[in-house]
C-alpha cells in the first residue's frame, strides 16, 4: 500500500504538476527557440537536417545579409529616436495635464479624464485617414516627426489618466507647506511634484518607450519610405514582399525579437511593477 | 474644500493648455473629420460628395462587413475568452499550489516564461508564426511529418486560417491575464482559504467562491481591455493573412484599412471605423464605470 501513502501521493502530484508546467513552458518558448537556432544555420543545413537540429557552426551570414539588406542600423536608429522622443514628450504633456487635473483639481476634471481615456482607447483606424491627409497637407508625411507627434499625444492621453489618479492622492500637506514657503505653481510642479513622483514617471517612460517601439498601424500609414521605417514595420513589410528562404526569414524574425528581449531584461523590474498599474490598485 | 478655495488654487488650467490643444488637433479634430467623411463618397483625390447615411445602409447589406465582425467574434474567443479562463486557472494554480508546494522562484519563472510572448510587437509575433506555419518548409508541417500527418496550408487554407490565427493569439495573449491575476491574488486574504478548507470546501469550490469572487474587479478589467484589443487587431492580420485567403480572416480594422488605402473608398472606410469606434466607446464607458467605483471616486 506504499503507493497510497500521503507523502508519495504528494510527490506524484508535484511531479505531474511540474511536467504539465514545463510542457506548457516549452510550448510557449518554442517559437523563440526555433527562430533563434535556425537563424544561425546555412540554408543547406536547414534543407538537409530540418528545423530542429542544432546549428553545426555559428553561421552569421544570414543575419549579416539581412542586416545589410534592410539597413537594420538605420531601423534601430529610427525606432530609438521615435520611441525616446514619444516617451519624453508624452510624459511632459501628461505631467502638465495631470498637474492641473490631479493637484490643481481643475473644474470639470472628471470629464477631462474621460475624454483623455477615450482618446487613448479610440481605434486608430478612426483617425488614420484624416491624420494621413493632414500630414500630407502640412508636408509632414513620411517624416519621423509626424509619427512622434501623433503617438506622443496618444500616449500622453493614457499618461494623463494614470498620473491624475496618482496625483489625486498626493499628500496635500506637502503642497500646502510649499505654498506657505512661497513656491509658485511652476516651482511646485518642477521642484516638488515631479521629483516626488519620479518612480511613477520612470514606469511610464518604460511603457511609452516599449509601446511606441511595438506600434505598427500608424507608423505604417505615415511612413512610406524604408529609410524612415521602424524595426517592426520594416521586418513585417519585407516579410510580405520578398520570397525569402527559411534561414533568412528566421534571421529577420530574430532581429525583430532581440531588441525586445534586451528591453525585457533591462526593464524587468519596472515592467513587473507597472503591468498591473493601469488596471486596479 | 471648495469653500476654502483661495486665489492660490486657481489658474491651474494654464498647465493643461498644451496637452488639451494637442489632444484637440491630433485626436478630436481628426476623429470628427473621420465621422464627417463617413457621410460622403470620396476617392481621396477629388472633393468628397455628401451622400447622407448611404454608407451605413451599404454596410448593413454588405456581407464582407458582417463577416468581418463575425470573424472578430472568433478573435474575441482567442484573445478574451480563452486567455481569461486559462489565465484564471493558471494564476490560481501557480499562486496557490506551485508557490507553496514547489517554491516561489519556480512560480515566478513559469510566470515570466508564459508572459514572454507579450513583450513582442504583435507584428513580429506574426512574422515568427508565419515562419513556423510556412507550408513548404515551415516547422509545424515538418514536425507533423515526423508523425505522419499531412502538411497543411495553415494560413492559406480558407477553412483553417482563422483557427491558425486564433491559436497564435492565444499563445500571444495568455501572459497578460496571468500576470494581472497573479498580482490580484496577493490581495486575497489567505485566511479565507483556510476557513473554507476547514469547512470542507474542495479546490473547485474555493476557486469559484473565493478566487473568482475576490478578484472580480481585475477579471472585469482584463475582459474589457482584451475586448478592446481584439477589436483593434490589425498588425497580426496584416502580417499573417491580409484578411485572406479570400475574406476568411477579414476583420473590421483591416477592412477599413483596405477601403482607405487600397480601394480608395474613403467614405466607406470611415464608416467602418466609425462603427468600430461606437463599439469601443461603449466598452470604454463600461470600463470607466467599473474603474470609477474603485479608483476614480476615492481619488478625486
Amino acid at each position: 500500500m506504499i503507493a497510497r501513502h500521503p507523502l508519495v501521493v504528494q510527490r506524484v502530484n508535484k511531479a505531474l504538476a511540474l511536467i504539465f508546467l514545463i510542457t506548457l513552458l516549452i510550448v510557449m518558448l518554442f517559437p523563440f527557440a526555433i527562430v533563434t537556432i535556425n537563424a544561425f544555420k546555412t540554408p543547406q543545413e536547414y534543407a538537409s537536417n530540418g528545423p530542429l537540429s542544432l546549428p553545426g557552426g555559428f553561421y552569421t551570414q544570414g543575419l549579416k545579409d539581412f542586416w545589410k539588406r534592410v539597413d537594420f542600423t538605420n531601423k534601430l536608429i529610427n525606432s530609438t529616436v521615435i520611441s525616446v522622443s514619444v516617451a519624453i514628450i508624452g510624459i511632459g504633456l501628461a505631467l502638465l495635464n495631470a498637474f492641473a487635473l490631479g493637484i490643481g483639481r481643475v473644474r470639470g476634471r472628471v470629464w477631462f479624464l474621460i475624454l483623455f481615456l477615450m482618446a487613448n482607447t479610440l481605434p486608430q483606424e478612426a483617425l488614420a485617414y484624416p491624420l494621413y491627409y493632414f500630414a500630407k497637407y502640412l508636408g509632414l508625411y513620411n517624416t519621423r516627426l509626424s509619427v512622434i507627434i501623433v503617438l506622443s499625444v496618444i500616449q500622453s492621453a493614457f499618461g494623463t489618466y494614470l498620473l491624475t489618479s496618482v496625483f489625486s492622492t498626493f499628500p496635500r500637506e506637502i503642497i500646502e507647506a510649499a505654498r506657505i514657503d512661497g513656491a509658485n505653481k511652476l516651482q511646485l510642479l518642477t521642484r516638488i511634484v515631479a521629483p516626488i513622483s519620479r518612480p511613477t514617471l520612470s514606469v511610464l517612460f518604460v511603457f511609452f518607450f516599449i509601446w511606441t517601439w511595438n506600434e505598427f498601424f500608424l507608423p505604417m500609414i505615415l511612413l512610406v519610405s524604408t529609410s524612415n521605417q521602424t524595426v517592426p514595420l520594416a521586418i513585417a513589410v519585407l516579410q510580405g514582399q520578398h520570397n525569402m528562404d527559411a534561414t533568412t526569414s528566421s534571421a529577420s524574425a530574430l532581429l525583430g525579437i532581440l531588441p525586445c528581449i534586451v528591453f525585457f531584461l533591462l526593464f524587468q523590474r519596472t515592467l513587473t511593477r507597472g503591468i498591473t498599474a493601469g488596471s486596479v490598485k | 474644500m471648495t469653500a476654502q478655495r483661495s486665489s492660490l488654487d486657481r489658474g491651474y488650467w494654464v498647465f493643461m493648455v498644451p496637452g488639451a490643444l494637442a489632444l484637440l488637433l491630433v485626436i478630436i479634430i481628426p476623429f470628427l473629420v473621420n465621422v464627417a467623411i463617413s457621410f460622403t463618397e470620396w476617392n481621396g483625390i477629388t472633393s468628397p460628395t455628401f451622400i447622407g447615411i448611404e454608407n451605413y445602409e451599404r454596410a448593413a447589406h454588405d456581407k464582407t462587413f458582417w463577416l468581418s465582425f463575425k470573424n472578430n467574434l472568433y478573435i474575441i474567443v482567442s484573445m478574451t475568452v480563452i486567455p481569461t479562463i486559462v489565465g484564471l486557472l493558471l494564476a490560481s494554480f501557480l499562486y496557490d499550489y506551485v508557490a507553496n508546494k514547489i517554491g516561489k522562484t519556480a512560480a515566478n519563472i513559469f510566470r515570466a516564461g508564459y508572459y514572454l510572448p507579450q513583450i513582442l510587437p504583435v507584428a513580429i509575433a506574426g512574422v515568427v508564426w508565419r515562419w513556423i506555419l510556412q507550408p513548404r518548409w515551415g516547422v509545424l508541417n515538418w514536425l507533423l511529418g515526423l508523425v505522419g500527418i499531412e502538411p497543411q496550408n495553415w494560413l492559406g487554407d480558407a477553412d483553417i486560417a482563422i483557427y491558425s490565427v486564433m491559436g497564435i493569439m492565444v499563445w500571444f495573449q495568455i501572459g497578460y491575464p496571468l500576470v494581472i491575476f497573479m498580482a490580484a491574488l496577493q490581495r486575497v486574504d489567505p485566511e479565507l482559504y483556510e476557513a473554507a478548507s476547514v469547512d470542507g470546501a474542495n479546490w473547485f469550490q474555493k476557486f469559484v467562491s473565493i478566487t473568482i469572487h475576490q478578484i472580480r474587479p481585475e477579471i472585469f478589467v482584463v475582459v474589457l481591455m482584451t475586448l478592446i484589443h481584439s477589436l483593434k487587431i490589425f498588425a497580426q492580420i496584416f502580417v499573417l493573412t491580409r484578411g485572406g485567403p479570400g475574406r476568411a480572416t477579414m476583420v473590421p480594422s483591416y477592412f477599413s484599412y483596405q477601403n482607405f488605402f487600397e480601394r480608395a473608398n474613403i467614405g466607406y472606410g470611415a464608416t467602418i471605423s466609425t462603427v468600430m469606434t461606437v463599439i469601443i466607446v461603449v466598452l470604454t464607458i463600461l470600463f470607466i464605470r467599473v474603474q470609477s467605483r474603485q479608483e476614480l471616486q476615492e481619488a478625486l
